[in-house]
């Protein structure tokens, strides 16, 4: 069988993640482990936003709220068990991360359900703007959550075994456990932007007005793109705070909304490995940079804006055949 | 009433104000299963607006619109199209990125169920590209199935509209100017493509040029500012005194 070069490239890199634990330890670094797995964290929710931006067109500038509420989802149930301080009623919460994990994507599926219901009705700057005002309301409002540490964040114990089987103080298996979620995230994905349901959201982005010519009532196909997205942010936000075992209402700052696009754009909108790629090129760069200078953000501005000038599909576009790299909206 | 009851689409008194400028004004029009009803008129006469309000896409300031003796009058254009009416455009509406074969596919999808399903290829279901083939093959696009619609040329983005508006099955077809920015050659085929759908498809057909529509016309609509003049068939038509005055003896025609 002959690979082309996108397959190359995917294989390889995913080759390189797989190996790096061991390679960060018989190097005597084993810190890169947990950065690397933050990175990879940071992956997983650039590519949920990827679903929306880059195969619905829907450019949403509050996508770290539903990562955020996530994240807070897992701290507070863990937060309860810890302290066995009831929750509802004389429910103390819990550590199991099964529910705890599937808590969050319900939860932040349910939040960017309603936030899409009415943020979808505009479209444009004006979606930009709803979408970062809703997140901005959710940000505030765990500012204001006094209970749960507002602005200094909350610290808890985190359940030390997930699924029974790994054990997520083990720098290693917890890495292992978010690449495998990351892959099964890039493989769901990209079943479902080549599905049916798909096909209609891509078009959607195309052309919106034919599509409810041909009979699609597409703000329910929106909607759900948009729920999926959420949800799937909410996956890694719970990974993050698993991660952290901390929380606080600066992951879901409006910057952080900015960097996930930054992170798709840079590494390719619309082609779901390439925030992947964006994610590993961003937060590298958002490391080293400031190494050399403060104003690292004077270095990091041009560089983004040459590639999103000359490459339209990020860096991953490299990699990708002649007619995909141009392709999606003209 | 016999003619309600027979047309597939009756139009009473719609009224479509833009501020001061009466786009549609009071117009009355029935389209009957199987024929192509042609409208005319110049230039701002309010044709692609009447359109635009049959399709669903502009909401008249009165009057009914009935499809299949219901009243579709408020309904928004995506239910209107899954009742049976499809159009094309003016301006070649199409989903640039996707190939002619993914346009059509997608509008056959449309009409197969929801499309809530999450995990099988689209591009593979031959459920989808098998009627979709069909459909290019009868508008003579067999050949370009795997081009992407922003390569076609102009005449091809024309055939793929009707294409798509075709494979949803309808039971009315709106053309808004099919033949719009097309070269000679084009025309012609366009016309010969027309002519086949000619007695299996119910059409609405909106033209300028009139030899297409004298041509194939069972019925003509005549609309200036906004108001029927005349709705009769071509020879009555072509001998209306009125018409002639509005509209054929100004150079026009």
């Amino acid at each position: 069988m002959k690979l082309d070069r996108r397959t190359w490239f995917v294989i390889l890199l995913l080759m390189a993640l797989a190996a790096l634990p061991l390679v960060a330890t018989l190097a005597g670094q084993e810190f890169q482990i947990a950065q690397f797995r933050r990175i990879l964290i940071f992956a997983i929710a650039a590519v949920s936003l990827d679903l929306i931006l880059g195969y619905g067109g829907m450019v949403c500038f509050g996508h770290a709220a539903f990562f955020g509420v996530g994240a807070y989802v897992v701290a507070i149930l863990n937060w309860h068990a810890g302290r066995e301080v009831p929750l509802i009623g004389t429910w103390m919460g819990t550590n199991n991360v099964l529910v705890t994990w599937t808590a969050a994507v319900l939860v932040s599926g349910g939040a960017a359900f309603l936030i899409g219901l009415v943020s979808l009705r505009t479209t444009g700057i004006y979606f930009i703007m709803i979408t970062l005002a809703f997140a901005q309301m959710i940000y505030f409002f765990f500012v204001s959550l006094r209970a749960y540490g507002g602005d200094d964040g909350l610290r808890f114990d985190g359940d030390t075994v997930a699924f029974g089987l790994i054990d997520t103080q083990d720098d290693a298996a917890f890495y292992y456990l978010v690449l495998a979620v990351l892959c099964g995230v890039l493989y769901a994905g990209r079943r479902m932007v080549n599905s049916r349901f798909g096909m209609v959201v891509q078009a959607c982005r195309e052309n919106e007005r034919r599509m409810k010519a041909l009979g699609f009532p597409t703000a329910r196909y929106k909607l759900a793109a948009f729920a999926i997205a959420g949800a799937t942010a909410g996956l890694a936000g719970a990974l993050f705070a698993a991660h952290e075992s901390y929380i606080s209402p600066s992951i879901m700052h409006w910057t952080r909304s900015g960097d996930l696009i930054v992170m798709v754009v840079l590494g390719g909108m619309g082609t779901l490995f390439g925030p992947v790629v964006g994610a590993l090129a961003f937060l590298f760069l958002e490391k080293t940079l400031p190494d050399y200078t403060e104003h690292w953000m004077v270095v990091f501005g041009p560089i983004l804006l040459l590639l999103v000038l000359f490459a339209r599909r990020g860096i991953f576009g490299w990699f990708l055949p002649k007619e995909e790299r141009d392709g999606g909206s003209h | 009433m016999a003619a309600a009851t027979e047309a597939l689409l009756a139009v009473e008194g719609l009224v479509k104000r833009f501020g001061g400028l009466t786009a549609t004004d009071n117009v009355c029009l029935d389209i009957r299963k199987g024929e192509i009803h042609a409208i005319i008129g110049p230039n701002g006469a309010g044709k692609t607006t009447l359109v635009a309000q049959l399709a669903g896409e502009v909401a008249p300031n009165g009057g009914t619109i009935r499809f299949s003796g219901r009243d579709v009058t408020r309904l928004p254009v995506d239910a209107r199209a899954r009742l049976g009416i499809a159009r094309s455009y003016q301006i070649t509406s199409v989903f640039r990125a996707f190939t002619a074969l993914d346009n059509v596919a997608m509008a056959v999808q449309a009409t197969d169920g929801h499309s809530f399903r999450f995990w099988r290829a689209a591009r593979n279901e031959s459920a989808l590209r098998d009627p979709a083939r069909a459909i290019l093959e009868r508008v003579g696009l067999g050949a370009r199935t795997d081009v992407r619609a922003v390569n076609l040329a102009h005449g091809e983005q024309r055939q793929l509209e009707i294409a798509m508006a075709l494979a949803t099955r309808p039971s009315l077809l709106l053309l808004d100017e099919p033949m719009a920015g097309m070269g000679k050659d084009e025309s012609e085929r366009m016309t010969r493509l027309l002519a086949r759908l000619k007695g299996e498809e119910t059409i609405l057909l909106v033209e300028h040029d009139m030899d297409v529509v004298f041509a194939l016309a069972d019925r003509i609509t005549v609309l200036v500012y906004g108001r029927v003049i005349a709705s009769d068939v071509p020879e009555a038509i072509r001998a209306n005194p009125e018409v002639r005055a509005a509209y054929l003896g100004e150079g026009d025609a």
